[in-house]
């Protein structure tokens, strides 16, 4: 543990606080003998944008993958709102899931569908019997938050790069997600549109009061967006603080991501 | 003086073991994990929510855009068997028996196994590829996080159409090879196209016609199940998406005759 870094000690919070959307208590995971993740221990506070850095194959995406589900932790606790994921049933895990977005690096985005289909198709999923101009109000309405509204009949191999990722954050703002997983959101962009991203993670949290987690390499996007960073090295939490603090780190190690 | 470490002796049939061991071991537990991914079909597909629209869609694709395809195929069939079983039917002296024996084998064999064959290369490849791209580009994993089932709404509905569909595609290749055989009878000599099918009738009955469709069933299930299977479980990156592909026909069309093989033992065990 570095100088800079605050030691995270579940234990001795209290746990369950309702200030806490997401809480990791000695979390680990591995590929056979692959040890991605060692023990991680952390929270995730309402309303705050956790940025987590940490070189590649540190397990920074595997990590969220734990939250949204898409890979089960091998040992540790992981409460999500207040529930402790291993004692839900399936059911109640695609409940859970449904409030939690999650933005893949790579967008995602269903190539067979338009630009409306793609933001179509996770309503239809989750709103039963949704009335026809509803679901336009609401696709529009995402349109609009990520300036795509001119696009809304494309198909995704029409968009760019950039557009490509606003759409994949507006099929994930459909639902209203109460937290929002970022896997990496502007990597392969020009500055110029990472910023344009980072500022709409800033305005999708202050409209709709989301918790998110952004795993990035960009700098600039984790000065932009972070309440908080997390260092994970070899599959650990090495040190947690602000942009500021962990820029001006005694330890070397960690000053090197700000330099 | 002795060595101290002793090098194990590679030997040729060592060797052989291991290798037949490896290809036996990837073999059952391909074979493990591809009846695991089956037994889920049945039990999903009973389940709520119904995708009927995503089934619908997968009809068409499947079915009707399949059509063009098998209806060629299914002519020339006809056509060449006739053209080549003339010259030994005129040695035995049977020509007038040319249409009853196209009928036979194109409905009892030919027309379903060749409609079953063209169909894993298009849509067996087809599924495979799709699939195992929309792993590799993580919308399957997007599906799953936005509350779908990703099998429900991907596996069980291409797999129900190709198990619907592939029956009324070889039935219309049946027929259209029929058509081929008449236009193969008519190029050395003169019949009616009612005397054709007159003939084509008094051979083929129902015993012949319910086992070839009944196969059908089974040929378009493996093939839509070995299709999803090879897709869903792609290695990531571009290889990955040629290689399901690839496998998926493969696979595909030697189960197409494995099944074939033991309907064919079957029938043959209730017609006598």
């Amino acid at each position: 543990m570095t100088e800079n870094a605050v030691p995270i000690n579940i234990e001795q919070d209290t746990l369950r606080n309702g200030s806490f959307v997401v809480e990791m208590v000695h979390l680990r995971k591995s590929f056979e003998d692959n040890h991605v993740l060692r023990d991680i221990n952390m929270v995730i506070k309402k309303g705050e944008n956790l940025v987590i850095l940490g070189k590649s194959g540190t397990g920074k995406s595997v990590l969220i993958k734990c939250i949204v589900g898409l890979v089960d932790c091998d040992y540790g606790s992981l409460i999500i709102f207040g529930e402790d994921t291993s004692q839900l049933s399936e059911r109640q895990l695609i409940e859970m899931r449904k409030k939690i977005g999650y933005l893949f690096q790579s967008g995602a985005l269903y190539d067979s569908m338009t630009v409306k289909e793609n933001l179509e198709f996770p309503l239809r999923r989750q709103i039963d019997s949704i009335p026809k101009e509803k679901l336009n109000s609401l696709i529009r309405e995402a349109l609009e938050n990520v300036g795509l509204v001119k696009a809304i009949d494309k198909m995704p191999a029409e968009l760019s790069g950039g557009m490509r990722k606003r759409l994949g954050l507006a099929r994930t703002l459909i639902l209203k997600p109460e937290i929002m997983l970022y896997d990496e959101p502007t990597t392969g962009l020009d500055p110029i549109t990472s910023k344009e991203i980072s500022k709409l993670i800033l305005e999708v949290q202050n409209k709709y009061n989301t918790s998110s987690v952004i795993i990035t390499h960009d700098m600039e996007c984790a000065r932009l967006t972070a309440d908080r960073i997390v260092v994970i090295k070899d599959g650990m939490c090495e040190a947690e603080g602000s942009y500021d603090e962990l820029k001006n780190s005694t330890d070397a190690w960690i000053r090197s991501y700000f330099e | 003086m002795e060595p101290k470490i002793k090098i194990r002796s590679i030997t040729r049939e060592k060797i052989e073991e291991d290798f037949f061991a490896s290809i036996f071991g990837k073999f059952f537990s391909e074979v493990t994990s591809l009846t695991f991914f089956a037994l889920r079909f049945f039990k999903e597909v009973l389940k709520p929510p119904y995708e009927f629209n995503e089934l619908l869609k997968q009809s068409f694709l499947v079915g009707y855009k399949s059509f063009p395809l098998v209806a060629i195929t299914g002519f020339i069939i006809g056509l060449v068997l006739t053209i080549q079983s003339r010259p030994i039917m005129v040695k035995f002296g049977a020509v007038s028996m040319l249409p009853a024996m196209v009928a036979v084998s194109l409905v009892r064999e030919i027309g379903p196994v060749i409609t079953a064959l063209i169909f894993s290369g298009k849509v067996g490849s087809g599924i495979g590829a799709e699939l195992a791209s929309m792993k590799v580009t993580e919308q399957i994993d997007a599906m799953q996080v936005s509350g779908t089932n990703p099998y429900k709404f991907l596996v069980v509905t291409r797999v129900l159409a190709a198990t619907m569909m592939l029956p009324l595609l070889a039935v219309l290749a049946d027929a259209i090879g029929l058509f081929g055989s008449f236009v193969g009878v008519n190029l050395n000599g003169q019949v009616s196209l009612s005397f054709f099918f007159l003939q084509v009738f008094q051979s083929v009955d129902f015993n012949d016609l319910l086992p070839a469709v009944i196969k059908t069933f089974f040929f378009g299930f493996a093939i839509g199940m070995i299709g999803c299977y090879k897709g869903y479980y792609a290695n990531t990156g571009t290889e990955g998406v040629g290689k399901a592909a690839n496998s998926a026909v493969v696979f595909a069309s030697l189960m197409v005759f494995l099944i074939d093989m033991i309907a064919v033992q079957l029938t043959s065990l209730y017609q006598n």
